[in-house]
């Protein structure tokens, strides 16, 4: 090998590390020029004298634009919750289902079907959903319940969880799979029946697999914005009531964003916001990796 | 089987059937809502009458013009990160671990978080930077398809890193065996026999990230997706209309309500067939690829 | 892989090519407006081969803040500048910005069209929004609580209604904010208490509200001779703003707006002339 082409080599082979480590520099830089937008909240008296840390987390009104603007994200937080709790309970029982289904009970054909139909509930785009969930489950929903307020927690909850189900899915439907088949014959060996070896042997074996796609599904929920955005009816209401409008912290975020001035309190605010949603989702989801790592390498040990 | 081995799997099943039962109904409904919109004119005519009649042309040109952009910052980078995994990078090293740890976090960090990043970086920052430099007047310190393109690019990063990990990895090894037996350098190898080989396990990432590209709406709220624009755009610095962000406007702001409501759902079908055809095309792809290497 | 490294120069070429190229007259702001920016873009670019108008919407708020930033050069607002806004205009570029009306707009009440209440005085809209009034009992209506719907705090619309109607005070929480008129309408069409306001919109299933100044004044519906005249109650100015007095294609441009030609497309659009 020539010199010349030495150089160029390593100079290459260089250019792919640093690709690589883009994926790094980018989660440093993301949350950087997040926290530095929002940083006004801590060092500018002017933002200061509007709004406080203390304001942030102990009042409870959420009214941006007022002769005295009120920042409390208490009810944008309770909000967030609701919706996200709402989606996980609906999300999580149907993708566990359908991935016990599909890894233990469902003859071949029906697997090449399930998987796939499921891949098509992913790629439906949340605006689109949302638009769903507006127009036509929103009265449907009414109709069945007759709640007072149409668009409210459960209804974007509802279209929130069958937006997150594929994820759950996907994860929980590896984790299934990757029990190894020995366990499975051990356990019939043993005259375990199908239940039996399912509840007593698979799922508390996949169950750290299971629990990472939770927690994925609960990463997307707490952060998927334009769904909450059109489904919700966004009043800023401090209450645990399921069936009345919620704002969440994502479409706060969007709805207001386009309004505020560069530089302002409420600017800032709002970044701060964005920077919470980054460190909370990405501590849900560091868990659920690491949870989903450590799974392999114990697997892998016994397989 | 019977007794409860019965019943779970009737269980088990019903909660598929659910699944697919919500799966239909939103495809049904949109499906008989928006067929009778579908036109040769709704795709060719720009939106009038203040978007109550008229087509969403302009919508679909920036889509495509928007996920090309976002492809050519994405799939250089994508790729090579991916043949650094697979080829490179040392298996139980740190920074191995770190890398795929967060290219994992990326992407689980949310949409609106992109946008916000999008604004703060992107728009706040290079923008200003580069008008400053070039002694312009606010050209790149404003949203704009080249700034919503790379958030999305960076949205996607993360798709692209590991279909092309997992596609460079399933090619047999043999085959590399057999190139360094004739000399090859590793580089080489990669380029002339891995690449190649792994192409359509590379275009099934690429392919499913236009689909998302397409389909996102929150990060590209704020660094670029105009509600209207009387043009079409021509540089990657102006801005445009796109598919997502129309069905947003369109389901919130119109004069009139139901003339729009047929147009709503016309561009809700058509922006459900383009994801649901690259996403069935991607599916199809790596199937294939699955065959191929008897994966 | 090899033609991507290619593109990347041609591209970067291409974008700062585009930098250095023509012009566009940026109009940014209210939504309410959007399309009757559009429609001046579509008819004056139309009648004067070589200009380009570029509109975006986003809200009256959006463009202020844009107009500030220096990433607009027309503002399309819904509402006065606040104070505030002025303020911070004045810090960053040491002017005042210059505010033209070029229609005007009467703001709309939304009733669902079972709902038998026809007319409201703004003291009663007061209590509605403010939740004083919270059955339409009160108002002479049945036995039902009202269910309240709003723009987001973004919107022109939002801070005219909060100025004029709630006189400062603060919406309830309990109203639900949607992103555009649109979606307020389609809301109110199929909620039978529900109220909302917004700029003119039609949805079948939805009426418009006469409205009252005082409790014991005449009701007005907001239609062109009553908005053009005044008596109706929610009626504004809507605004082009700019950061210094217009000149060369931007003038030609607003001189256009305010002549007969422009002012015709704005009754057309269904807002009313500014003369």
């Amino acid at each position: 090998m020539k010199r010349g082409e030495r150089i160029t080599n390593s100079i290459l082979e260089g250019g792919l590390k640093l690709s690589a480590l883009l994926a790094i520099f980018l989660i440093f830089l993301i949350f950087i020029f997040i926290f530095k937008e929002a940083l006004p909240i801590f060092t500018n008296p002017g933002v200061r004298s509007e709004v406080d840390l203390r304001d942030l987390f102990a009042s409870s009104v959420w009214q941006p634009v007022s002769d005295h603007p009120r920042f409390s994200l208490l009810p944008l937080f309770l909000g967030t919750l609701k919706l996200s709790l709402i989606a996980i309970l609906f999300a999580t029982p149907l993708a566990l289902g359908a991935a016990i289904f599909t890894a233990e009970f469902a003859p071949r054909a029906l697997k090449e079907t399930i998987k796939p139909g499921i891949e098509i509930l992913a790629g439906i785009p949340s605006v689109v959903m949302g638009a769903f969930a507006l127009l036509t489950l929103a009265s449907v929903l009414q109709g069945i319940f007759g709640w007072t307020m149409r668009l409210n927690a459960v209804n974007a909850g509802i279209a929130l969880g069958l937006a997150i189900v594929p994820t759950i899915y996907s994860v929980a439907d590896d984790a299934l799979r990757a029990v190894p088949g020995s366990f499975r014959e051990a356990a019939y060996a043993l005259g375990s029946r199908r239940n039996q070896a399912i509840f007593r042997v698979i799922i508390p074996v996949a169950l750290p697999g299971i629990f990472a796609g939770f927690m994925l599904g609960l990463g997307r929920a707490i952060g998927e914005t334009m769904i909450v955005l059109l489904a919700s009816g966004n009043a800023a209401i401090l209450s645990l009531d399921p069936a009345l409008s919620t704002r969440s912290f994502s479409a706060t975020i969007a709805a207001e964003l386009g309004e505020v001035v560069f530089g302002s309190t409420h600017y800032a605010v709002l970044f701060f916001i964005g920077a919470l949603l980054f460190v909370i989702t990405f501590i849900i989801n560091l868990i659920a990796n690491l949870v989903v790592e450590r799974f392999k390498v114990r697997l892998a040990g016994v397989a | 089987m019977k007794g409860w081995d019965k019943f779970f799997a009737l269980a088990s099943g019903l909660c598929v059937l659910i699944i697919f039962a919500f799966l239909f109904w939103i495809i049904f409904i949109i499906a008989r809502n928006g067929a009778g919109t579908i036109s040769w004119e709704f795709f060719t005519a720009a939106p009038v009458e203040g978007m109550t009649e008229g087509g969403i042309f302009p919508a679909i040109y920036g889509t495509v013009f928007l996920v090309l952009v976002m492809t050519v910052f994405l799939m250089p980078f994508g790729v090579m990160a991916g043949i650094y995994l697979a080829e490179y990078a040392p298996q139980n090293s740190r920074l191995t671990q770190a890398i795929r740890l967060a290219v994992n976090n990326l992407a689980g960090v949310p949409s609106i978080v992109f946008g916000l990043f999008g604004v703060g970086f992107f728009i706040q920052y290079a923008g200003r930077g580069l008008d400053r430099t070039l002694g312009l007047e606010t050209v790149f310190s404003q949203p704009c398809l080249l700034w919503a393109a790379a958030t999305l690019a960076i949205l996607n990063l993360p798709v692209v890193i590991k279909t092309s990990e997992e596609a460079i990895k399933a090619v047999p090894l043999e085959h590399r065996e057999a190139a360094f037996a004739l000399g090859a350098t590793k580089l080489k190898m990669i380029v002339r026999v891995v690449l190649p080989q792994a192409f359509s396990g590379i275009l099934t990432g690429a392919i499913l990230s236009v689909s998302r590209g397409a389909g996102e709406v929150a990060p590209i709220l704020f660094t670029g997706a105009a509600y209207y624009l009387p043009y079409i755009p021509k540089l990657p610095t102006d801005q445009f209309m796109e598919l997502g962000y129309h069905i947003f406007v369109l389901s919130t702001q119109s004069p009139d309500v139901d003339k729009t409501q047929p147009l709503l759902y016309g561009t809700i079908l058509v922006l459900l067939l383009l994801t649901l055809a690259l996403n069935t095309f991607a599916i199809g792809l790596r199937v294939r690829m699955r065959r191929k290497y008897g994966r | 892989m090899k033609k991507y490294w290619l593109l990347i120069p041609i591209f970067t070429l291409v974008t700062a090519g585009a930098a250095l190229a023509g012009k566009a007259i940026t109009i940014k702001g209210s939504d309410t407006m959007v399309i009757l920016n559009q429609r001046w873009a579509e008819n004056y670019m139309n009648n004067h081969p070589g200009a380009v108008v570029q509109v975006t919407g986003g809200g009256s708020g959006v463009g202020i803040s844009a107009l500030i930033n220096g990433t607009t050069e027309i503002c399309a607002s819904s509402r006065t500048m606040k104070d505030s806004e002025q303020k911070k205009l004045r810090e960053r570029w040491n002017i005042l910005g210059v505010g033209i009306p070029v229609a005007k707009d009467g703001v709309t009440l939304f009733l669902n069209a079972s709902n038998p209440v026809s007319e409201l005085s703004l003291e009663q809209l007061k209590n509605i929004y403010t939740r004083k009034v919270k059955n339409w009992r009160e108002l002479g209506g049945p036995e039902a609580p009202i269910l309240l719907y709003g723009r987001e705090s973004s919107s022109g619309t939002y801070v005219f209604f909060k100025d004029t109607v709630l006189l400062g005070a603060d919406f309830a929480p309990e109203t639900q904010t949607m992103p555009g008129t649109a979606a307020i309408v389609n809301a109110v069409s199929k909620d039978p208490n529900g109220i909302g306001y917004g700029g003119v919109a039609y949805a079948s299933g939805v009426k418009h509200l006469k409205i009252r100044k005082t409790a014991g004044a005449a009701a007005y519906d907001p239609i062109q001779e009553n908005v053009k005249s005044g008596v109706y109650p929610l009626s504004r100015d809507l605004f082009f703003y700019l950061r210094k007095t217009p000149s060369g294609d931007t003038k030609k441009f607003i001189d256009w707006i305010l002549s007969p030609a422009g002012q015709e497309i704005v009754t057309k659009v269904g807002y009313f002339p500014v003369k």
